[in-house]
Protein backbone atom coordinates (compact mmCIF):
# COMPACT_ATOMS: atom_id res chain seq x y z
CA UNK A 1 0.00 0.00 0.00
CA UNK A 2 1.28 3.43 -0.88
CA UNK A 3 1.63 5.50 2.26
CA UNK A 4 0.32 9.01 2.02
CA UNK A 5 2.92 9.82 4.67
CA UNK A 6 5.44 10.09 1.88
CA UNK A 7 3.39 12.86 0.32
CA UNK A 8 4.81 15.37 2.75
CA UNK A 9 8.07 15.31 0.79
CA UNK A 10 6.50 14.93 -2.64
CA UNK A 11 7.02 17.84 -4.98
CA UNK A 12 3.74 19.36 -6.08
CA UNK A 13 2.73 18.21 -9.53
CA UNK A 14 0.18 20.89 -10.26
CA UNK A 15 0.25 24.61 -9.88
CA UNK A 16 -2.50 26.96 -8.80
CA UNK A 17 -3.56 30.08 -10.62
CA UNK A 18 -1.03 32.28 -8.84
CA UNK A 19 1.78 29.84 -9.28
CA UNK A 20 1.36 28.48 -5.76
CA UNK A 21 1.59 24.72 -5.39
CA UNK A 22 -1.73 22.95 -5.36
CA UNK A 23 -2.77 21.23 -2.13
CA UNK A 24 -6.06 19.78 -3.31
CA UNK A 25 -7.38 19.44 -6.81
CA UNK A 26 -10.73 18.12 -8.01
CA UNK A 27 -11.17 16.94 -11.58
CA UNK A 28 -14.53 16.05 -13.16
CA UNK A 29 -15.93 15.47 -9.69
CA UNK A 30 -19.53 14.31 -9.22
CA UNK A 31 -20.99 13.38 -5.85
CA UNK A 32 -24.29 11.61 -5.23
CA UNK A 33 -26.59 10.66 -2.40
CA UNK A 34 -28.44 7.68 -3.85
CA UNK A 35 -30.02 9.01 -7.02
CA UNK A 36 -29.61 12.68 -6.06
CA UNK A 37 -26.59 14.43 -7.47
CA UNK A 38 -25.16 17.01 -5.07
CA UNK A 39 -21.97 17.98 -6.90
CA UNK A 40 -21.85 18.26 -10.69
CA UNK A 41 -18.67 18.02 -12.74
CA UNK A 42 -16.55 20.23 -10.50
CA UNK A 43 -12.98 21.12 -11.40
CA UNK A 44 -11.19 23.04 -8.68
CA UNK A 45 -7.63 23.85 -7.66
CA UNK A 46 -6.98 24.65 -4.02
CA UNK A 47 -3.61 26.44 -3.75
CA UNK A 48 -1.40 25.50 -0.82
CA UNK A 49 -1.03 27.87 2.14
CA UNK A 50 -4.03 29.92 1.15
CA UNK A 51 -7.54 30.16 2.53
CA UNK A 52 -10.12 29.13 -0.03
CA UNK A 53 -13.74 29.99 0.76
CA UNK A 54 -16.65 28.14 -0.81
CA UNK A 55 -19.84 30.19 -0.86
CA UNK A 56 -23.29 29.60 -2.29
CA UNK A 57 -26.93 29.25 -1.27
CA UNK A 58 -28.17 26.41 0.94
CA UNK A 59 -28.19 23.05 -0.78
CA UNK A 60 -25.75 24.10 -3.51
CA UNK A 61 -23.42 21.21 -2.66
CA UNK A 62 -20.63 23.17 -1.00
CA UNK A 63 -20.53 21.00 2.12
CA UNK A 64 -20.68 17.86 0.02
CA UNK A 65 -17.79 19.10 -2.11
CA UNK A 66 -15.80 19.74 1.06
CA UNK A 67 -16.59 16.26 2.37
CA UNK A 68 -15.23 14.63 -0.78
CA UNK A 69 -11.80 16.14 0.07
CA UNK A 70 -11.28 13.88 3.10
CA UNK A 71 -13.54 11.06 1.95
CA UNK A 72 -16.12 11.77 4.65
CA UNK A 73 -18.76 11.84 1.92
CA UNK A 74 -18.54 8.08 1.50
CA UNK A 75 -19.30 7.43 5.20
CA UNK A 76 -22.94 8.24 4.47
CA UNK A 77 -24.88 5.17 3.26
CA UNK A 78 -25.67 5.27 -0.50
CA UNK A 79 -23.24 8.15 -1.04
CA UNK A 80 -20.74 7.79 -3.90
CA UNK A 81 -18.57 9.88 -6.18
CA UNK A 82 -17.16 9.77 -9.68
CA UNK A 83 -14.18 11.73 -10.88
CA UNK A 84 -10.94 12.39 -9.07
CA UNK A 85 -9.60 14.36 -6.14
CA UNK A 86 -5.86 14.84 -5.73
CA UNK A 87 -3.99 15.58 -2.54
CA UNK A 88 -0.55 16.90 -3.43
CA UNK A 89 -0.86 15.22 -6.78
CA UNK A 90 -2.10 11.83 -5.58
CA UNK A 91 -5.55 10.48 -6.29
CA UNK A 92 -7.17 10.11 -2.86
CA UNK A 93 -9.74 7.71 -4.30
CA UNK A 94 -7.00 5.42 -5.62
CA UNK A 95 -7.26 1.74 -4.75
CA UNK A 96 -4.19 1.86 -2.56
CA UNK A 97 -5.23 4.85 -0.46
CA UNK A 98 -6.59 4.24 3.02
CA UNK A 99 -9.12 6.95 3.94
CA UNK A 100 -7.94 6.80 7.57
CA UNK A 101 -4.42 7.75 6.50
CA UNK A 102 -5.78 10.50 4.27
CA UNK A 103 -7.83 12.01 7.11
CA UNK A 104 -4.68 12.32 9.18
CA UNK A 105 -3.40 14.81 6.61
CA UNK A 106 -6.69 16.45 5.77
CA UNK A 107 -8.39 17.53 9.00
CA UNK A 108 -11.98 18.69 9.37
CA UNK A 109 -14.07 20.82 11.70
CA UNK A 110 -17.84 20.71 11.52
CA UNK A 111 -20.70 23.17 11.75
CA UNK A 112 -21.62 22.25 15.30
CA UNK A 113 -18.96 21.80 17.97
CA UNK A 114 -18.36 18.09 18.53
CA UNK A 115 -16.23 17.69 21.65
CA UNK A 116 -16.14 14.10 22.87
CA UNK A 117 -18.32 14.31 26.01
CA UNK A 118 -16.55 11.53 27.88
CA UNK A 119 -13.15 13.17 27.60
CA UNK A 120 -11.48 16.08 29.36
CA UNK A 121 -10.39 19.18 27.47
CA UNK A 122 -6.84 17.87 27.32
CA UNK A 123 -7.87 14.41 26.17
CA UNK A 124 -10.08 15.90 23.47
CA UNK A 125 -7.15 17.77 21.99
CA UNK A 126 -4.99 14.66 22.29
CA UNK A 127 -7.61 12.31 20.85
CA UNK A 128 -6.58 12.38 17.19
CA UNK A 129 -2.95 12.58 18.18
CA UNK A 130 -3.16 9.38 20.20
CA UNK A 131 -4.84 7.43 17.44
CA UNK A 132 -2.53 8.71 14.74
CA UNK A 133 0.67 8.08 16.69
CA UNK A 134 -0.49 4.58 17.62
CA UNK A 135 -0.59 5.61 21.32
CA UNK A 136 3.21 5.83 21.30
CA UNK A 137 3.73 9.38 22.54
CA UNK A 138 4.59 9.79 26.20
CA UNK A 139 2.74 12.10 28.55
CA UNK A 140 5.15 15.01 28.28
CA UNK A 141 5.13 15.00 24.48
CA UNK A 142 1.34 14.91 24.44
CA UNK A 143 1.16 17.80 26.93
CA UNK A 144 3.48 19.90 24.78
CA UNK A 145 1.47 19.32 21.62
CA UNK A 146 -1.81 19.92 23.46
CA UNK A 147 -0.54 23.27 24.73
CA UNK A 148 0.76 24.26 21.30
CA UNK A 149 -2.55 23.34 19.62
CA UNK A 150 -4.60 25.17 22.23
CA UNK A 151 -2.40 28.26 21.82
CA UNK A 152 -2.81 28.10 18.05
CA UNK A 153 -6.55 27.88 18.51
CA UNK A 154 -6.42 30.91 20.85
CA UNK A 155 -7.98 28.88 23.63
CA UNK A 156 -5.02 28.20 25.92
CA UNK A 157 -5.48 31.16 28.24
CA UNK A 158 -9.15 30.35 28.75
CA UNK A 159 -8.75 26.66 29.61
CA UNK A 160 -5.19 26.22 30.90
CA UNK A 161 -6.42 25.96 34.50
CA UNK A 162 -9.02 23.33 33.78
CA UNK A 163 -7.49 21.00 31.24
CA UNK A 164 -8.83 18.04 33.18
CA UNK A 165 -12.40 19.37 33.25
CA UNK A 166 -15.09 17.95 30.98
CA UNK A 167 -15.06 19.37 27.47
CA UNK A 168 -18.82 19.84 27.55
CA UNK A 169 -18.52 22.37 30.38
CA UNK A 170 -17.13 25.20 28.24
CA UNK A 171 -19.11 27.57 26.03
CA UNK A 172 -20.11 26.78 22.46
CA UNK A 173 -17.51 29.11 21.01
CA UNK A 174 -14.83 27.59 23.20
CA UNK A 175 -15.98 24.11 22.21
CA UNK A 176 -15.60 24.99 18.54
CA UNK A 177 -12.08 26.35 19.09
CA UNK A 178 -11.39 23.17 21.05
CA UNK A 179 -12.43 21.16 17.99
CA UNK A 180 -10.11 23.28 15.86
CA UNK A 181 -7.30 22.67 18.36
CA UNK A 182 -8.08 18.97 18.19
CA UNK A 183 -7.69 19.07 14.42
CA UNK A 184 -4.51 21.19 14.64
CA UNK A 185 -2.85 18.88 17.17
CA UNK A 186 -2.24 16.32 14.45
CA UNK A 187 -0.57 18.91 12.20
CA UNK A 188 -2.74 18.36 9.12
CA UNK A 189 -1.62 19.75 5.74
CA UNK A 190 -5.12 20.79 4.82
CA UNK A 191 -7.87 21.89 7.20
CA UNK A 192 -11.47 21.70 6.01
CA UNK A 193 -13.91 23.95 7.87
CA UNK A 194 -17.61 23.29 7.28
CA UNK A 195 -19.44 26.47 8.34
CA UNK A 196 -17.38 26.61 11.53
CA UNK A 197 -19.09 29.73 12.89
CA UNK A 198 -22.67 28.90 11.94
CA UNK A 199 -23.66 28.02 15.51
CA UNK A 200 -21.54 30.65 17.26
CA UNK A 201 -22.21 34.13 18.62
CA UNK A 202 -20.53 37.11 16.86
CA UNK A 203 -17.65 37.41 19.31
CA UNK A 204 -16.79 33.72 19.10
CA UNK A 205 -17.12 33.90 15.31
CA UNK A 206 -14.65 36.73 15.24
CA UNK A 207 -12.14 34.70 17.22
CA UNK A 208 -12.49 31.76 14.87
CA UNK A 209 -12.07 34.07 11.87
CA UNK A 210 -8.88 35.56 13.28
CA UNK A 211 -7.68 32.04 13.84
CA UNK A 212 -8.40 31.03 10.24
CA UNK A 213 -6.52 34.10 9.07
CA UNK A 214 -3.47 32.99 11.06
CA UNK A 215 -3.63 29.36 9.96
CA UNK A 216 -2.69 30.07 6.36
CA UNK A 217 0.89 30.56 7.47
CA UNK A 218 1.23 26.88 8.25
CA UNK A 219 -1.44 25.09 6.27
CA UNK A 220 -4.03 25.12 3.54
CA UNK A 221 -7.55 25.98 4.63
CA UNK A 222 -10.82 25.37 2.80
CA UNK A 223 -13.79 27.01 4.51
CA UNK A 224 -17.43 26.60 3.58
CA UNK A 225 -19.49 29.56 4.71
CA UNK A 226 -22.93 31.04 4.39
CA UNK A 227 -21.59 34.37 5.35
CA UNK A 228 -20.20 36.37 2.43
CA UNK A 229 -18.60 38.98 4.68
CA UNK A 230 -16.78 36.16 6.37
CA UNK A 231 -15.54 34.83 3.04
CA UNK A 232 -14.41 38.33 2.12
CA UNK A 233 -12.61 38.78 5.44
CA UNK A 234 -10.73 35.52 5.78
CA UNK A 235 -10.13 34.07 2.34
CA UNK A 236 -7.57 34.53 -0.42
CA UNK A 237 -9.70 32.84 -3.04
CA UNK A 238 -13.43 32.43 -3.26
CA UNK A 239 -15.38 29.72 -5.02
CA UNK A 240 -19.05 30.29 -5.86
CA UNK A 241 -21.29 27.26 -6.24
CA UNK A 242 -24.86 26.99 -7.46
CA UNK A 243 -27.00 23.85 -7.85
CA UNK A 244 -24.01 21.56 -7.42
CA UNK A 245 -21.97 23.35 -10.08
CA UNK A 246 -18.94 25.50 -9.67
CA UNK A 247 -19.87 28.86 -11.18
CA UNK A 248 -16.81 30.95 -10.59
CA UNK A 249 -13.43 30.82 -8.87
CA UNK A 250 -11.40 33.98 -8.36
CA UNK A 251 -9.16 35.77 -5.92
CA UNK A 252 -11.48 37.00 -3.20
CA UNK A 253 -10.87 40.69 -3.90
CA UNK A 254 -11.74 40.19 -7.55
CA UNK A 255 -14.75 38.06 -6.77
CA UNK A 256 -16.34 40.63 -4.50
CA UNK A 257 -15.54 43.68 -6.64
CA UNK A 258 -15.69 42.49 -10.22
CA UNK A 259 -17.33 39.06 -10.59
CA UNK A 260 -17.38 37.83 -14.17
CA UNK A 261 -20.46 35.63 -14.03
CA UNK A 262 -23.83 37.42 -13.73
CA UNK A 263 -25.07 34.71 -11.32
CA UNK A 264 -22.16 35.40 -8.99
CA UNK A 265 -22.92 39.07 -9.08
CA UNK A 266 -26.59 38.43 -8.37
CA UNK A 267 -25.71 36.28 -5.37
CA UNK A 268 -23.12 38.52 -3.78
CA UNK A 269 -25.25 41.60 -4.22
CA UNK A 270 -28.01 39.77 -2.37
CA UNK A 271 -30.50 39.35 -5.18
CA UNK A 272 -31.06 35.72 -4.22
CA UNK A 273 -29.99 33.07 -1.73
CA UNK B 1 -66.13 37.65 5.45
CA UNK B 2 -69.64 38.84 6.14
CA UNK B 3 -71.02 39.49 9.57
CA UNK B 4 -73.39 36.54 9.17
CA UNK B 5 -70.55 34.13 8.46
CA UNK B 6 -68.56 35.40 11.44
CA UNK B 7 -71.56 34.89 13.68
CA UNK B 8 -71.99 31.35 12.45
CA UNK B 9 -68.29 30.58 13.13
CA UNK B 10 -68.64 31.77 16.69
CA UNK B 11 -71.78 29.72 17.17
CA UNK B 12 -70.02 26.57 15.91
CA UNK B 13 -67.05 26.66 18.26
CA UNK B 14 -69.35 26.91 21.26
CA UNK B 15 -70.81 23.44 21.99
CA UNK B 16 -74.42 23.06 22.91
CA UNK B 17 -75.07 23.04 26.63
CA UNK B 18 -76.26 19.42 26.77
CA UNK B 19 -73.21 18.18 24.78
CA UNK B 20 -70.87 19.98 27.10
CA UNK B 21 -72.37 18.39 30.19
CA UNK B 22 -72.12 14.94 28.61
CA UNK B 23 -68.46 15.43 27.65
CA UNK B 24 -67.62 16.63 31.11
CA UNK B 25 -69.32 13.58 32.54
CA UNK B 26 -67.38 11.20 30.27
CA UNK B 27 -64.17 12.99 31.15
CA UNK B 28 -64.71 12.59 34.90
CA UNK B 29 -65.54 8.89 34.48
CA UNK B 30 -62.48 8.20 32.31
CA UNK B 31 -60.08 10.06 34.60
CA UNK B 32 -61.48 8.16 37.58
CA UNK B 33 -61.16 4.78 35.82
CA UNK B 34 -57.56 5.35 34.71
CA UNK B 35 -56.70 6.62 38.17
CA UNK B 36 -58.10 3.43 39.73
CA UNK B 37 -56.16 1.33 37.18
CA UNK B 38 -52.96 3.18 38.08
CA UNK B 39 -53.58 2.54 41.76
CA UNK B 40 -54.29 -1.17 41.16
CA UNK B 41 -51.05 -1.45 39.17
CA UNK B 42 -48.93 -0.77 42.25
CA UNK B 43 -51.14 -2.76 44.66
CA UNK B 44 -49.45 -6.15 43.99
CA UNK B 45 -46.00 -4.76 44.82
CA UNK B 46 -47.23 -3.11 48.01
CA UNK B 47 -49.16 -6.19 49.12
CA UNK B 48 -46.22 -8.50 48.39
CA UNK B 49 -43.76 -6.22 50.19
CA UNK B 50 -46.06 -5.84 53.18
CA UNK B 51 -46.78 -9.55 53.44
CA UNK B 52 -43.11 -10.46 53.02
CA UNK B 53 -42.17 -8.07 55.80
CA UNK B 54 -44.85 -9.52 58.06
CA UNK B 55 -43.94 -13.17 57.35
CA UNK B 56 -40.21 -12.95 56.79
CA UNK B 57 -38.93 -10.19 59.00
CA UNK B 58 -39.24 -12.46 62.04
CA UNK B 59 -36.72 -14.95 60.66
CA UNK B 60 -34.43 -12.22 59.41
CA UNK B 61 -31.40 -11.74 61.62
CA UNK B 62 -27.68 -11.46 61.24
CA UNK B 63 -27.72 -15.23 61.51
CA UNK B 64 -29.71 -15.49 58.32
CA UNK B 65 -26.87 -13.90 56.35
CA UNK B 66 -23.98 -15.63 58.08
CA UNK B 67 -25.11 -19.18 58.96
CA UNK B 68 -25.65 -22.27 56.94
CA UNK B 69 -29.00 -24.03 56.72
CA UNK B 70 -29.64 -26.30 59.71
CA UNK B 71 -31.24 -29.74 59.63
CA UNK B 72 -34.97 -29.99 60.29
CA UNK B 73 -35.82 -29.58 63.96
CA UNK B 74 -32.79 -27.51 64.88
CA UNK B 75 -33.38 -23.90 65.78
CA UNK B 76 -32.19 -21.01 63.60
CA UNK B 77 -30.01 -21.42 60.55
CA UNK B 78 -29.61 -19.12 57.57
CA UNK B 79 -28.99 -18.96 53.88
CA UNK B 80 -25.40 -17.74 53.71
CA UNK B 81 -24.60 -20.33 51.06
CA UNK B 82 -27.58 -19.36 48.92
CA UNK B 83 -26.81 -15.64 49.12
CA UNK B 84 -23.20 -16.21 48.08
CA UNK B 85 -24.39 -18.70 45.47
CA UNK B 86 -26.79 -16.23 43.92
CA UNK B 87 -24.08 -13.56 43.78
CA UNK B 88 -21.69 -16.02 42.14
CA UNK B 89 -24.32 -17.11 39.63
CA UNK B 90 -24.98 -13.45 38.77
CA UNK B 91 -21.24 -12.98 38.30
CA UNK B 92 -20.99 -15.91 35.91
CA UNK B 93 -24.13 -14.76 34.11
CA UNK B 94 -22.64 -11.29 33.65
CA UNK B 95 -19.47 -12.76 32.19
CA UNK B 96 -21.60 -14.60 29.65
CA UNK B 97 -24.31 -12.01 29.04
CA UNK B 98 -22.42 -8.71 29.03
CA UNK B 99 -19.76 -9.21 26.35
CA UNK B 100 -22.19 -10.90 23.99
CA UNK B 101 -25.08 -8.53 24.74
CA UNK B 102 -23.04 -5.32 24.52
CA UNK B 103 -21.23 -6.50 21.41
CA UNK B 104 -24.47 -7.51 19.71
CA UNK B 105 -26.18 -4.25 20.70
CA UNK B 106 -23.27 -2.24 19.33
CA UNK B 107 -23.51 -4.14 16.08
CA UNK B 108 -27.27 -3.63 15.81
CA UNK B 109 -26.90 0.11 16.33
CA UNK B 110 -23.80 0.72 14.23
CA UNK B 111 -24.90 -1.49 11.34
CA UNK B 112 -28.57 -0.67 11.50
CA UNK B 113 -30.61 -1.40 8.44
CA UNK B 114 -28.47 -4.32 7.30
CA UNK B 115 -30.21 -7.66 6.86
CA UNK B 116 -28.19 -9.37 9.55
CA UNK B 117 -28.93 -6.55 12.02
CA UNK B 118 -32.67 -6.78 11.40
CA UNK B 119 -32.61 -10.56 11.73
CA UNK B 120 -30.58 -10.47 14.95
CA UNK B 121 -32.86 -7.80 16.43
CA UNK B 122 -35.91 -9.94 15.69
CA UNK B 123 -34.30 -13.08 17.12
CA UNK B 124 -33.19 -11.18 20.24
CA UNK B 125 -36.82 -10.19 20.80
CA UNK B 126 -37.89 -13.82 20.38
CA UNK B 127 -35.18 -14.94 22.80
CA UNK B 128 -36.39 -12.32 25.25
CA UNK B 129 -39.84 -13.92 25.21
CA UNK B 130 -38.49 -17.45 25.57
CA UNK B 131 -39.96 -19.18 28.65
CA UNK B 132 -37.17 -19.52 31.20
CA UNK B 133 -37.93 -23.21 31.82
CA UNK B 134 -37.04 -23.85 28.18
CA UNK B 135 -33.72 -22.12 28.73
CA UNK B 136 -33.18 -24.39 31.76
CA UNK B 137 -33.89 -27.61 29.85
CA UNK B 138 -31.64 -26.44 27.05
CA UNK B 139 -28.78 -25.64 29.42
CA UNK B 140 -29.26 -29.04 31.04
CA UNK B 141 -29.00 -30.79 27.68
CA UNK B 142 -25.81 -29.03 26.64
CA UNK B 143 -24.05 -27.99 29.85
CA UNK B 144 -25.11 -30.56 32.44
CA UNK B 145 -25.74 -33.85 30.65
CA UNK B 146 -22.40 -34.03 28.80
CA UNK B 147 -20.53 -33.51 32.08
CA UNK B 148 -22.68 -35.84 34.09
CA UNK B 149 -23.34 -33.44 36.98
CA UNK B 150 -25.04 -30.16 37.84
CA UNK B 151 -22.79 -27.12 38.15
CA UNK B 152 -22.69 -23.45 39.03
CA UNK B 153 -21.22 -22.77 35.59
CA UNK B 154 -24.22 -24.32 33.85
CA UNK B 155 -26.62 -22.30 36.02
CA UNK B 156 -24.72 -19.07 35.45
CA UNK B 157 -24.58 -19.71 31.72
CA UNK B 158 -28.33 -20.38 31.60
CA UNK B 159 -29.31 -17.09 33.25
CA UNK B 160 -26.47 -15.35 31.37
CA UNK B 161 -28.12 -16.41 28.14
CA UNK B 162 -31.33 -14.84 29.43
CA UNK B 163 -29.47 -11.57 29.99
CA UNK B 164 -28.22 -11.44 26.41
CA UNK B 165 -31.37 -10.13 24.69
CA UNK B 166 -32.02 -7.62 27.49
CA UNK B 167 -28.49 -6.22 27.34
CA UNK B 168 -28.49 -6.29 23.54
CA UNK B 169 -31.60 -4.18 23.18
CA UNK B 170 -30.62 -1.65 25.87
CA UNK B 171 -27.15 -1.27 24.38
CA UNK B 172 -28.66 -0.76 20.93
CA UNK B 173 -31.05 1.91 22.22
CA UNK B 174 -28.31 3.74 24.09
CA UNK B 175 -25.79 3.61 21.24
CA UNK B 176 -28.44 4.97 18.88
CA UNK B 177 -28.80 8.07 21.04
CA UNK B 178 -25.14 8.99 20.42
CA UNK B 179 -25.22 11.78 17.84
CA UNK B 180 -23.93 10.96 14.37
CA UNK B 181 -21.80 14.10 14.54
CA UNK B 182 -19.56 12.48 17.18
CA UNK B 183 -18.90 9.51 14.90
CA UNK B 184 -18.07 11.88 12.06
CA UNK B 185 -15.77 13.91 14.28
CA UNK B 186 -13.86 10.78 15.24
CA UNK B 187 -13.65 9.48 11.68
CA UNK B 188 -12.46 12.88 10.46
CA UNK B 189 -9.65 12.73 13.04
CA UNK B 190 -8.41 9.52 11.49
CA UNK B 191 -10.08 7.10 13.89
CA UNK B 192 -10.61 3.70 12.33
CA UNK B 193 -14.22 2.58 12.45
CA UNK B 194 -13.67 0.04 15.23
CA UNK B 195 -11.98 2.61 17.45
CA UNK B 196 -14.76 5.09 16.77
CA UNK B 197 -17.31 2.51 17.90
CA UNK B 198 -15.44 1.37 20.99
CA UNK B 199 -13.70 4.51 22.24
CA UNK B 200 -16.11 7.24 21.24
CA UNK B 201 -19.58 5.78 20.70
CA UNK B 202 -19.58 3.05 23.35
CA UNK B 203 -17.93 5.29 25.93
CA UNK B 204 -20.46 8.04 25.33
CA UNK B 205 -23.33 5.56 25.73
CA UNK B 206 -21.77 3.80 28.72
CA UNK B 207 -23.92 5.42 31.44
CA UNK B 208 -27.10 4.21 29.80
CA UNK B 209 -25.66 0.79 29.13
CA UNK B 210 -24.67 0.38 32.79
CA UNK B 211 -28.25 1.17 33.78
CA UNK B 212 -29.56 -1.41 31.31
CA UNK B 213 -27.10 -4.01 32.54
CA UNK B 214 -28.18 -3.50 36.15
CA UNK B 215 -31.82 -3.85 35.16
CA UNK B 216 -30.98 -7.08 33.35
CA UNK B 217 -29.08 -8.40 36.40
CA UNK B 218 -32.06 -7.55 38.60
CA UNK B 219 -34.36 -9.34 36.18
CA UNK B 220 -32.44 -12.61 36.18
CA UNK B 221 -31.53 -12.53 39.90
CA UNK B 222 -34.87 -14.08 40.77
CA UNK B 223 -34.99 -16.64 37.97
CA UNK B 224 -35.70 -20.10 39.36
CA UNK B 225 -36.69 -22.31 36.46
CA UNK B 226 -33.37 -22.14 34.55
CA UNK B 227 -31.51 -23.05 37.73
CA UNK B 228 -33.62 -26.11 38.63
CA UNK B 229 -31.69 -28.49 36.39
CA UNK B 230 -28.44 -26.57 36.13
CA UNK B 231 -27.21 -25.06 39.40
CA UNK B 232 -29.57 -27.50 41.15
CA UNK B 233 -29.07 -26.10 44.64
CA UNK B 234 -26.85 -27.26 47.46
CA UNK B 235 -27.54 -27.45 51.18
CA UNK B 236 -23.85 -27.18 51.96
CA UNK B 237 -21.26 -24.49 51.54
CA UNK B 238 -19.77 -24.63 48.05
CA UNK B 239 -18.06 -22.10 45.86
CA UNK B 240 -16.85 -24.71 43.40
CA UNK B 241 -17.90 -23.64 39.93
CA UNK B 242 -17.97 -27.23 38.73
CA UNK B 243 -20.32 -28.41 41.45
CA UNK B 244 -23.97 -27.76 42.24
CA UNK B 245 -24.41 -24.45 44.02
CA UNK B 246 -27.11 -22.99 46.24
CA UNK B 247 -29.16 -20.03 45.05
CA UNK B 248 -31.77 -17.92 46.83
CA UNK B 249 -34.67 -18.71 44.47
CA UNK B 250 -33.91 -22.46 44.66
CA UNK B 251 -33.61 -22.37 48.44
CA UNK B 252 -36.89 -20.50 48.71
CA UNK B 253 -38.50 -23.10 46.47
CA UNK B 254 -37.13 -26.02 48.49
CA UNK B 255 -38.14 -24.50 51.84
CA UNK B 256 -41.55 -23.36 50.67
CA UNK B 257 -42.65 -26.81 49.50
CA UNK B 258 -41.35 -28.49 52.66
CA UNK B 259 -43.83 -29.44 55.40
CA UNK B 260 -41.98 -27.60 58.22
CA UNK B 261 -43.19 -24.32 59.66
CA UNK B 262 -39.75 -22.94 60.56
CA UNK B 263 -38.56 -23.65 56.98
CA UNK B 264 -41.59 -21.78 55.67
CA UNK B 265 -40.55 -18.82 57.74
CA UNK B 266 -37.03 -19.00 56.33
CA UNK B 267 -38.47 -19.15 52.82
CA UNK B 268 -40.32 -15.91 53.49
CA UNK B 269 -37.17 -14.32 54.80
CA UNK B 270 -35.28 -15.54 51.72
CA UNK B 271 -37.92 -14.01 49.46
CA UNK B 272 -37.60 -10.74 51.36
CA UNK B 273 -33.81 -10.74 50.90
CA UNK B 274 -34.16 -11.55 47.21
CA UNK B 275 -36.61 -8.71 46.65
CA UNK B 276 -34.37 -6.37 48.64
CA UNK B 277 -31.45 -7.36 46.39
CA UNK B 278 -33.46 -6.59 43.27
CA UNK B 279 -34.64 -3.28 44.77
CA UNK B 280 -31.09 -2.25 45.62
CA UNK B 281 -29.86 -3.05 42.13
CA UNK B 282 -32.75 -1.07 40.61
CA UNK B 283 -32.02 1.87 42.90
CA UNK B 284 -28.34 1.84 41.93
CA UNK B 285 -29.45 1.80 38.28
CA UNK B 286 -31.61 4.89 38.90
CA UNK B 287 -28.81 6.73 40.65
CA UNK B 288 -26.41 5.93 37.81
CA UNK B 289 -28.95 7.18 35.28
CA UNK B 290 -29.50 10.39 37.19
CA UNK B 291 -25.77 11.02 37.62
CA UNK B 292 -25.41 10.61 33.87
CA UNK B 293 -28.15 13.08 33.00
CA UNK B 294 -27.18 15.59 35.65
CA UNK B 295 -23.42 15.46 35.26
CA UNK B 296 -23.10 16.19 31.57
CA UNK B 297 -23.37 19.95 31.46
CA UNK B 298 -21.87 21.55 34.51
Amino acid sequence: MTELVSLRETEPVTAGARGAPCAMRAVGLNAYFGATQAVRDVALDVPANEVTAIIGPSGCGKSTLLRTFNRMHETVPTARITGQVFFHGQDIYGDDVNPITLRRYVGMVFQRPTPFPTMSIRDNVAAGLRVQSGDKLDRRQVDEIVERALREAALWDEVKDRLKASATGISGGQQQRLCIARALATAPHVLLLDEPTASLDPLSSQKVEELVYELRKTMTVVIVTHNMQQAARVSDRTVFMLSGQLVETAPTRVMFTAPTDPRTEAYITGRFG
Amino acid sequence: MSAGAAGRDRAEIRPRASGLARRRGVSVVMVTLTCIAAAIAVVPLLVILGYLLKQGAGALSLDFFTSMPKPVGEEGGGMANAIVGTLMLLGIASMVGLPVGIGAGLYLAERRGTRLANLVRFLADVLNGLPSIVMGIFAWQFLVRPFGHFSALAGGAAIGAMMIPLVTRTTEEMVRTVPQSLREAALALGYPRWRTSLQIVLRTALGGIVTGVLVAVARVAGETAPLLFTAFGNSFWSTNLGQPIAALPLQIFTYAISPYDDWHELAWAGALVLIALVLVISLVARVVTRARHGGGHD
